[in-house]
């Protein structure tokens, strides 16, 4: 915990990212490119899906971050709690927005996958329900941390909210393993090894990288505006006192 | 010429394949924008109650002085 505590000071955080996000930013921007370059012109048609295959490389990464944004925003809201960390309710309030967005990314490139593959844009079954459901988590949070006049209770009663929306990740995960969906079960890495060819699982994985950077980019930005909000909610609250006063 | 729209065409799957990038485009170039403006007004806000804020308290410690 205490190398955790020495980012715990906002002005010491803004310092660091500031030198980070530019090269975060751009590193990003690079990978991404790669990646769509990769995904569109090297990357082979698949046998049985022909071209639709290429909506892989936007649908796979953006679920994985939609997963990924969820568990970052649980860890910070569980050490808001339990810690008191000064910057977690700040990091889960500026993740969240972000992951909503790559949740309905994925929802949507899937229902396009979908659509010429299964001949359906929607179907009810467990993994396509769940993340959906992992959606609402992100709705939920973002509404309940904004719907109380004292932003500390609204912080407070949001974070439980999402730890305890947090049992929907495992189900997102093993869905495809513990009921039968016409979601295909995870075949980038299977028995530990990778089960899809080198030619797919490159670009797959730069536009992973890419979006994992472009989400620490944009988190170190709303981050920063997110400290900002509350200095100035501090600010005009002395203001009010201070005219009380006079 | 035909090359390109042949690529273009996606194998006659280009309805799904061009939209499902453009959804992700459109999604995340708009939350890095609000995200940015948002910041920026933040950023404008603080720096203004910022700047009157020094007055203010040389004028409270003057009335300060006054009473006394």
């Amino acid at each position: 915990m205490s190398s955790l505590h020495r980012f715990a000071n906002p002005a010491r955080f803004l310092r660091i990212s500031a030198i980070v996000l530019p090269w975060c930013s751009w590193l990003a921007a690079l990978t991404i490119a790669a990646g769509l370059y990769v995904g569109f012109f090297t990357s082979p048609a698949d046998y049985q899906q022909g071209e639709t295959v290429r909506i892989m490389y936007v649908h796979v990464p953006s679920a994985w971050m939609a997963l990924f944004v969820y568990t970052v925003m649980a860890v910070s809201c569980a050490t808001g709690l339990i810690w008191k960390h000064p910057l977690a309710h700040v990091i889960a309030q500026a993740a969240a927005p972000i992951g909503a967005c790559f949740t309905i990314i994925c929802l949507i490139t899937g229902s396009l996958w979908g659509k010429p593959m299964w001949g359906t844009w929607w179907v009810w079954d467990a993994r396509l329900t769940s993340v959906l459901v992992l959606f609402f988590l992100y709705l939920g949070y973002i509404a309940l941390s904004g719907a109380f006049d004292n932003p500390a209770r609204g912080e407070k009663a949001a974070a439980i909210l999402a730890l305890v929306g947090f049992v929907n990740v495992p189900i997102i995960k093993f869905s495809v393993e513990w009921w039968n969906t016409l979601h295909q079960p995870a075949s980038v890495i299977r028995a530990g090894m990778p089960s899809i060819h080198l030619s797919m699982l490159i670009p797959l994985l730069l536009m992973a990288i890419g979006f994992t950077l472009f989400f620490v980019s944009l988190l170190l930005v709303r981050v920063k505006s997110e400290l900002l909000a509350r200095r100035l909610r501090a600010l005009r609250l002395s203001e009010i006192h201070r005219a009380g006063a006079v | 010429m035909p090359a390109l729209t042949d690529y273009l065409s996606m194998g006659g799957h280009a309805a799904f394949i061009w939209p499902a990038y453009g959804v992700a485009v459109v999604v995340l170039f708009a939350l890095v924008m609000v995200s940015l403006r948002t910041l920026k007004a933040n950023e404008i806000a603080v720096r203004e109650i910022e700047a009157t804020r020094p007055r203010r308290r040389r004028r409270n410690a003057e009335t300060d002085n006054d009473d006394a």
